[in-house]
């Protein structure tokens, strides 16, 4: 159980830009509105070497945040990111090639004027870990290993489906050879039959090079089908983590059991469809309410979570749980 | 980009424009093998010609279709040989203005923090001055020379490149093919001329096609005001410069016919530039 990614009390904030015009504006008296987005709030955590994290919550969690701050592309406000011990990031720049990002849409996330063997190469040639007169073959060995045509190499982006430019993007990124692998909601804008083939592909690979990964989804189901552990957040915070199969089987956090509860299912008769929305909204990041920050929507809430906030505390079965009543 | 093409070929006054550009281009290229006269070997001209209105038939035996003009000149042949420097000039002050606007647009929105800050404020503060006075002030610092004319073109000019660079660049940056680059970690020169650049190309080829007719426009005006190229080298300013002297005397075809030959290249380019702007900007198609 050695922890190869940590992060150490990690705090980010998005604070507004302040304009030359807000600063006249505010000279001559007008409100202007410097609050700061407070995304991610004190958190810790660490993957072990060869596992794979699953983090899970609401759109605007801050699951991504946090993952640009593990995968050293965002700098955290506060706290520290280590790798090994060492931070991947120094001075706002990231400085290693061990951790790679897998990204959201793959329609965003290919240069649309870039030919997509070129895409893989790119990054490996850049780095020396292959010679340019090598690149095309390592291009052609990450096309048929993520099982497209080698001889696709030469397309460009707009030519394929989102399925597959999925492909290319994990061939880019597991073409740097990283340790690590941060996969930022990969099968979220992927049609479901298309989710499937791509996950087995992650899997497969995951088993065969030997990453570790944090695999960032609000589907539950997807965690749950690649993951060892997962961490539930809630605005900002980790509000349980523990081993997927015990989350999973028996959530103890309110929202956890919320989540899973919200989550439509059919039943096999046909009839009843047992789905419970966890009611309310996420309450606006810029003021987060006080005590713990799931009382305003938690059916088990009492005068204590309205002024306290639990603190992440470890269960009798490993399972680490932010509340004061689970 | 056949439906490029098509969209384009739609505009009957763009296309019509279009041949207009390629048959000047073409027309200066081959200036040496169409024109009658070599309009700067002085031996070629015969003083007993000069002014002579349009279709005069001078001594070596053709007609002037567009008359002569002090030294005896065919003016036909002397605007071939104007339009060739004047697009000249323009070509390469508009490509060097885009070559360096473009860099430091795309480097200002890529770098951010005081770099941005620098670049644009100067680039804001030149967009506030008029190109004229600049390119005025550089070349009567500078000296009389096509280098030195090149410099001054692509100092007054580089700016609206450079805002257009940073706009696209900025629009650009926010998306994830870019952090992809800069997470893998690319260095930053190839995040900008790999990846950035490439993408802000459609808008700066459409400032370059208007930028190319300023050019040719400001060197005009520089020479017509005796700052631009040496006598040696005239380009149609110089031309439209020379007659001027005679056009209260009548002998308005000297600065006339070199004026029109100007003004239509300049407009022809404009209307093509116009085009691809509308065709580049999703927001103007009907």
């Amino acid at each position: 159980m050695t922890a190869i990614l940590a992060a150490e009390g990690v705090t980010r904030r998005f604070a507004p830009r302040v304009t030359l015009g807000d600063r006249i504006a505010a000279a001559l008296g007008a409100r202007v509105d410097r609050r700061a987005v407070q995304a991610v709030t004190d958190v810790s955590l660490a993957v072990t070497r060869g596992e794979t994290l699953g983090l899970v919550g609401e759109s605007g969690c801050g699951k991504s945040t946090l993952g640009r701050m593990l995968a050293g592309i965002l700098p955290p406000s506060e706290g520290r990111v280590l790798l090994d011990g060492a931070p991947p990031m120094r001075a706002g720049h990231k400085t290693t090639t061990r951790i790679q990002t897998v990204f959201q849409d793959p329609f965003a996330s290919l240069n649309p004027r870039q030919r997509i063997g070129e895409a893989i190469a790119e990054g490996p040639v850049s780095h020396g870990l292959v010679t340019r007169a090598a690149a095309p073959k390592l291009a052609a060995d990450w096309l048929a290993r993520v099982g497209l045509d080698p001889a696709y190499a030469q397309r460009f982006p707009h030519q394929f489906s989102g399925g597959q430019r999925q492909r290319v993007a994990i061939a880019r990124a597991l073409a740097m050879q990283p340790e690590v692998l941060v996969c930022d909601e990969p099968v979220a804008s992927l049609d479901v039959s298309i989710q499937a083939q791509v996950l087995n592909l992650f899997l497969e690979l995951h088993r065969a090079l030997g990453l570790t990964c944090l695999f960032i989804s609000h589907d539950l189901a997807v965690v749950r089908h690649v993951s060892d552990r997962v961490a539930v957040m809630y605005l900002g915070r980790i509000v349980e983590i523990g081993e997927a199969a015990t989350v999973y089987a028996a959530p103890r956090h309110p929202y956890t059991r919320g989540l899973l509860a919200s989550v439509p299912k059919l039943s096999l008769d046909g009839a009843a469809v047992e789905f419970q929305p966890i009611r309310g909204e996420l309450p606006s990041p810029l003021s987060p309410p006080a005590g713990c920050a799931f009382h305003p929507r938690c059916p088990a809430a009492t005068d204590v979570c309205r002024a306290q906030r639990p603190a992440l505390s470890p269960r009798a079965d490993g399972t680490l749980v932010a509340c004061h009543h689970a | 980009m056949t439906a490029f093409w098509k969209e384009y070929a739609e505009n009957r006054v763009a296309l019509v424009a279009l041949a207009v550009v390629l048959l000047v281009v073409a027309a200066a290229l081959a200036a040496p093998w169409i024109a009658p006269q070599d309009p700067y070997d002085l031996a070629n001209l015969d003083l007993m010609d000069a002014r002579r209105p349009p279709g005069f038939v001078g001594s070596s035996g053709y007609a002037h279709w567009l008359g002569t003009d002090a030294q005896g000149r065919d003016l036909f042949s002397a605007i071939l040989y104007g339009l060739r420097i004047s697009l000249q000039m323009g070509l390469v002050a508009g490509a060097s203005a885009m070559a360096v606007g473009a860099l430091l647009g795309i480097l200002a929105a890529h770098a951010g923090g005081w770099v941005e800050g620098a670049i644009m404020r100067v680039v804001d503060l030149q967009l506030s001055f008029p190109a004229i006075l600049l390119a005025l002030v550089l070349v009567a610092v500078l000296g009389q020379g096509k280098a030195q004319l090149v410099i001054a073109l692509v100092a007054a000019q580089y700016a609206y490149f450079a805002r257009t660079a940073y706009g696209a660049a900025t629009a650009e940056r926010q998306k994830d093919y870019v952090e992809a680059a800069r997470a893998t970690p690319l260095p930053g020169w190839r995040v900008v001329l790999r990846h950035l650049l490439p993408n802000c190309l459609p808008p700066l080829i459409v400032v370059g096609t208007v930028q190319v007719a300023n050019a040719i426009a400001l060197e005009a005006t520089l020479s017509f005001l005796g700052l631009g190229l040496p006598p040696t080298e005239p380009s149609l300013g110089m031309l439209i410069s020379n007659g001027f002297q005679y056009m209260m005397s009548g002998r308005t075809w000297i600065s006339v016919y070199p004026g029109v030959a100007l003004i239509i290249m300049i407009t022809a380019i404009n209307i093509v530039g116009d085009q691809l702007r509308d065709q580049f900007n999703p927001r103007l198609r009907r």
